[in-house]
């Protein structure tokens, strides 16, 4: 495996690599973003944050972070369990990198911090372990791309990602998976939430993958913390994406929200996991989870569950799957589309990104990269 | 010169034949409105004349500005020219008002709309809606609003129009119905009404009425004397009426 030297901008990089950045999300002048952390294979290329933000947050190599600080040997492995089964293993066994981010305490980060995880060669197994600290009172947004070499097409992708939201921060994550038909991918990450603190988890996969599965969960074990999940998947070319959230509802008067929207077509199928557990006096939590097949081909599973064991809290959910409905494709052909035009109209309606709570540049951002890959519809 | 002319219209909807020959025509510059009771077949005319996939056309066909277009798809006829206000819009996530009226004005993705069209808007009340995904969780005014609103947009030469008002506020109702008329008298455009209880009449100034019954038109008149007829007797008494008047 090729060792990637240390770059001082992304620019730097080969073409081909930053445009499968690009495609992931990442903003390569880097101009909009308050910090940039690139892995390419099991070699940090980049780690730098703007001028501007300089001392309001960090961002460095796991390896380095944790040769630089003792305390975060308290961080690693303390929300996801290592044995939990042979990926987390195996991550623990070959740490390849990852990153380490941390929002300084009461640090407002307008911009977004944005991560690039890249595999380059052939049949690799990529290993990363991120560590997320958003300290008291701060504010940030991180936008993450895991995507692939345009020349690569099979390998293995485990990623740890531990996140530690602590008093009255909030924490909006945004991950962006680009991976390849022959691709098998098994991210293992949770989070804890502390008093009043708020986090956001976005995901987005719209490319095909040979098989993804995960499960994040967060636990709202502080007093009025908030979690929401929002997930936009578009599955096809025979991809298997089986992928839920779990919020668990710790703190008196906490609050869970797990959204997801799936399409699935072309022998695809997804399963759509959700799980809510209220566990304190006035939680409250709602799971909706929608499905869309645009063949008969293609298989969705919603699975919602619930579980309360306190009398005064308030769990719901709603599911629904089915096909686009007639009414609404002739609504938009008596506005004068054609039926295909009409369907792909409702479909990218539907994978809208108006629901991931970013500012408007970063919605434009993903929205764009959806319209791009939903073109061929 | 007529806009539209239907000829011995037969149409099922699901293999029930709501439609049993329909024959009537609409003048250009003429606004028309179509009496009925629940299930006359009043909305399958429409659906029908605007060329919706549910409705089959088994027999008769539909003229529209000379052209035959009965075998034509609804996006086709729309380019033509004949718009809709539905009764019942459905509510469409993600898809936001602004979306819809860069469709209906025949836009680019990304392309921002004129500042005619967002005056159009405004006049509407509608601003604040631009960016919400459409109809969902909208009033019933409001929804009615959205309708209109995107129905000018398109700038039709024929209006459809189905119960612009029903469920809908006098402020909303007076705005939509005056909008209308302006368009019309700007345009020369013409329109066919389904109303229930007559209130948009008082803000449209339609010609001509006709009553739907049964899938046939059974008499053509004044609207105004129709409707009056039709509150006095009834639909069927009404009907009698008339015929018998014209036999006169």
């Amino acid at each position: 495996m090729k060792k990637w030297k240390r770059v001082d901008s992304l620019t730097e990089l080969p073409h081909k690599i930053l445009e499968s950045a690009m495609k992931a999300g990442i903003d390569v002048d880097a101009r909009n973003r308050s910090g940039s952390y690139m892995m390419i294979d099991h070699s940090a290329v980049i780690a730098k944050v703007n001028e501007y933000f300089k001392g309001k947050l960090e961002i460095m190599d796991t390896c380095d972070a944790l040769m630089k600080y003792k305390w975060l040997r308290n961080y690693v492995w303390k929300l996801v369990d290592k044995e939990e089964d042979e990926y987390t293993k195996k991550a623990d066994e070959n740490l390849g990198g990852g990153y380490f981010l941390r929002i300084m305490k009461n640090a407002k980060i307008d911009l977004p911090l944005q991560s690039c995880l890249i595999m380059a060669s052939e049949n690799m197994e990529q290993n990363v372990h991120n560590i997320i600290i958003a300290e008291e009172g701060s504010n940030a947004r991180i936008i993450t791309g895991c995507t692939l070499h345009p020349d690569v097409r099979s390998g293995q992708h485990i990623g740890i990602s531990e996140f530690f939201i602590k008093r009255n921060a909030t924490l909006n994550f945004t991950m962006i998976h680009n991976w390849s038909e022959e691709t098998k991918v098994r991210p293992r990450s949770a989070a804890v939430i502390e008093e009043n603190g708020k986090f956001i988890s976005n995901y987005i996969a719209l490319k095909p993958v040979r098989d993804i599965q995960m499960y994040p969960s967060a636990i709202c074990k502080g007093r009025d913390s908030m979690a929401r999940f929002n997930t936009i998947l578009y599955s096809h070319n025979g991809s298997l994406m089986d992928i839920g959230s779990k919020i668990e509802l710790l703190g008196k008067n906490s609050k869970g929200e797990i959204v997801s929207r799936a399409i699935a077509t072309d022998n695809s199928r997804i399963i759509a996991r959700g799980m809510l557990i209220g566990n304190n006096s006035g939680v409250r939590g709602h799971l909706e989870c929608r499905g869309i097949l645009l063949d008969d081909s293609a298989e969705i599973r919603a699975i919602p569950e619930l579980i309360g064991n306190r009398r005064d809290i308030d769990l719901s959910h709603e599911a629904a799957i089915g096909k686009i409905a007639e009414g609404e494709i002739i609504y938009l052909m008596s506005r004068g589309l054609s039926r295909d035009e009409a369907t792909s109209v409702i479909v990218r309606g539907f994978l809208d990104v108006d629901i991931l709570g970013l500012p408007k540049e970063l919605n434009n951002e993903i929205r764009r990269l959806i319209e791009k890959t939903t073109t061929n519809l | 010169m007529e806009i539209l002319r239907v000829e011995n219209l037969h149409v099922e909807v699901e293999g029930k034949e709501i439609l049993k020959g329909i024959d009537f025509g609409i003048s250009k510059n003429e606004v028309c409105v179509l009496f009925g009771p629940n299930g006359a077949g009043k909305t399958t005319l429409l659906m029908s004349i605007l060329g919706s996939p549910n409705y089959k056309i088994t027999d008769g066909r539909i003229i529209f500005n000379g052209m035959d277009i009965t075998n034509l798809e609804m996006n086709e006829r729309a380019s033509l020219g004949i718009g809709v206000a539905f009764q019942n819009p459905p509510e469409i996530i993600g898809v936001k008002l602004r979306d819809i009226l860069r469709i209906c004005t025949r836009k680019r993705v990304n392309e921002e709309l004129t500042e005619n069209e967002l005056k159009l808007v405004e006049k509407f009340k509608l601003t604040r809606f631009l960016d919400r995904d459409i109809n969902v969780g909208f009033s019933g005014g409001e929804k009615k609003r959205v309708e209109i609103l995107q129905l000018l947009s398109m700038r039709p030469k024929l209006l459809l129009l189905d119960e612009p008002d029903s469920g809908v506020d006098v402020e909303s109702l007076r705005l939509i119905g005056n909008e209308i008329q302006r368009y019309i008298n700007e345009t020369g455009g013409s329109a066919l009404i389904i109303t229930h209880h007559g209130e948009i009449l008082e803000h449209v100034d339609a010609k001509t009425g006709f009553i739907l019954l049964d899938g046939r038109i059974s008499c053509r008149g004044n609207p105004g004397v129709i409707f009056h007829d039709i509150l006095k007797s009834g639909y069927r008494e009404c009907v009698k009426c008339l015929i018998r008047g014209a036999k006169k």
